[in-house]
């Protein structure tokens, strides 16, 4: 048994032992359970994927005279951000799109530029055209602001992403005879191909199957630099059927994080376009585990061949919400580049970056080592298997 | 025997001409073509494999050069802007000859020029455009 405390207390004397979730696999595997668990302090994880659900906030200080965004229309780089706060703080989503982008009228609409990308060009430190309109109050009396803004001339540029870091997620197939365009990706009719998005054995959330480190308050490699976990992430799901070791078998929890974007990296936050889709931000982040007791590097020794999903069909199924898993497989098998379904070979391609993945379990692993990191104490855990919190689809109700 | 993928750019003033067959009929050479367009600016793209004996496939191609066809190997024409590809995999299975590739070890994407037909699958399937083609 060890403390998060005591683990500090080695990571400042420089003599923490930090394994990446990968090499502790092998790890536990040669020396067993126990010893890897006395000698072992620290596991870490990355995931690198497309990640919806993010984006981040201004503050853009008060102009001369002054001007009430709230409630009026603000745009960066022609992409909408939302200003519905008080007088200079804007949200951008990475998903939000010019209003001139033809969107799917030419379809596949190929979505070259949004929110995500304005953060990236702003995290590389390019100047962005914020154009804004207001109405005019007494103390706010301007109506129009036309200027250039710079990340280092902001008071504030926070990452808010509410939801990020999905523990496992559905294998997407097309079993229709028409090309489709998703999230997932382009899906070639008749089972042409298999997609998946995870990181497998170093994605966090697979490594702490039960949340029973990382929670609500937990620092993270976010974007290049450190961040926090916020919150538990929005459709947030732990009570979904799990393999014996804890890990869920179709997508479950999720964490919504927040970090300084001004410390951020371009090459951790990157704009992506998915075509016929739309526009997301591919985000880079990374969880340390503290081996606390054998039970947690139990946890931490997962293997791709443990971890198991749903293949889902998203050409009629996923979009008339049906839930059918045409099968089950796992990532080793997602990994080989092929799946076997329905007797017919499929060709996988994954959109979360494994190799990204690696680097960024790699650089936390330095950072700890360095002494430049270290662990907190969650200050509340996020919602267990037991809490009977649930991720629901929506009753619809007619309008009288 | 000698076989190219190559790209043959033909000015406005060549599109109407019927040039392409001299290959076969002149040279003994075969083709196979891979793609063929006209541009609004009416200039004349084809993308052909090009196979026949050495000789007669020097002299084919200095005869398509002489009238005032534009010649360049294939593999210049897709290619991976690094800075850019972030190794997810995504265009893997959409490529139709296998140019791009996931090595098993290192889980990086690699491109194998020569491989590549240049039928521009991946160049919008690519989340972060890291496929450009260069003309």
């Amino acid at each position: 048994m060890k403390t998060i405390k005591e683990i500090n207390q080695k990571i400042k004397k420089g003599e923490v032992v930090v394994a990446t979730a990968e090499e502790i696999i092998e790890l536990v595997e040669k020396k067993g359970v126990k010893k890897a668990a006395q000698e072992v302090d620290v596991v870490t994880t990355g995931t690198f994927g497309p990640m919806c659900s993010s984006g981040a906030y201004f503050n853009i200080g008060h102009s001369k005279p002054k001007i009430k965004l709230g409630g009026g229309v603000c745009k960066l780089n022609d992409v909408p951000a939302y200003a519905g706060f008080a007088a200079v703080d804007v949200y951008l989503g990475a998903t939000a799109i010019p209003d001139d982008d033809p969107r799917n009228r030419v379809y596949p609409g190929e979505f070259k530029y949004g929110g995500a990308h304005v953060i990236q060009e702003l995290v590389r430190g390019g100047d962005i055209r914020l154009e804004a309109t207001a109405y005019g109050t007494d103390c706010y009396p301007s109506k129009k602001l036309n200027t250039l803004i710079n990340i280092k001339d902001l008071n504030e540029a926070v990452l808010f992403n509410i939801r990020n870091c999905y523990q496992n997620y559905n294998v997407a197939v097309n079993l229709s005879d028409k090309m489709i365009y998703t999230y997932m990706g382009a899906l070639k009719p008749n089972l042409g191909n298999a997609n998946y998005c995870s990181a497998g054995q170093l994605s966090p959330l697979l490594n702490d199957p039960y949340y029973k480190t990382i929670g609500i308050g937990t620092k993270i490699f976010l974007g290049g630099s450190i961040g926090f976990i916020a919150w538990q992430g929005t459709q947030h799901n732990p009570g979904v059927p799990r393999i014996d070791k804890g890990v869920p078998k179709v997508a479950a929890g999720t964490l919504a994080v927040i970090g300084d974007l001004k410390h951020m990296k371009p090459q951790w936050l990157i704009g992506t376009s998915m075509l016929g889709y739309g526009v997301s931000l591919s985000v880079g982040i990374g969880v340390p585990i503290p081996v606390l007791d054998e039970e947690i590097i139990k946890y931490t020794a997962i293997r791709d061949e443990e971890i198991y999903t749903q293949i889902v069909d998203y050409s009629q199924d996923y979009p008339q919400c049906r839930s059918r898993s045409l099968g089950e497989v796992n990532y080793t098998q997602l990994k080989s580049g092929k799946i076997i379904l329905q007797k017919k070979e499929v060709p996988t391609g994954n959109l979360s970056s494994y190799s990204k993945a690696r680097e960024i379990a790699e650089q936390l692993k330095s950072w700890i080592q360095k002494g430049e990191f270290l662990l907190t104490e969650p200050v509340a855990s996020l919602p267990n298997e037991e809490s009977g919190y649930k991720f629901k689809p929506l009753k619809e109700r007619p309008i009288i | 025997m000698t076989s190219k993928k190559i790209v043959l750019h033909f000015p406005h003033r060549l599109v109407d001409q019927p040039i392409v067959y001299k290959l076969v009929k002149d040279f003994n050479l075969s083709f196979n073509i891979l793609k063929a367009s006209v541009t609004p600016q009416e200039q004349g793209l084809m993308v052909l494999e090009l196979v026949g004996e050495k000789e007669n496939f020097k002299k084919g191609i200095k005869f398509l050069e002489s009238c005032g066809v534009k010649i360049q190997p294939l593999s210049q024409d897709v290619r991976r802007n690094e800075s850019k590809c972030t190794d997810c995999g995504v265009c893997v299975p959409i490529c139709p000859t296998a140019a791009l590739e996931v090595d098993l070890k290192t889980r990086k994407v690699h491109f194998h020029n020569k491989k590549c037909i240049a039928c521009e699958l991946c160049i919008k399937i690519c989340p972060t455009r890291a496929m450009e083609v260069h003309f």
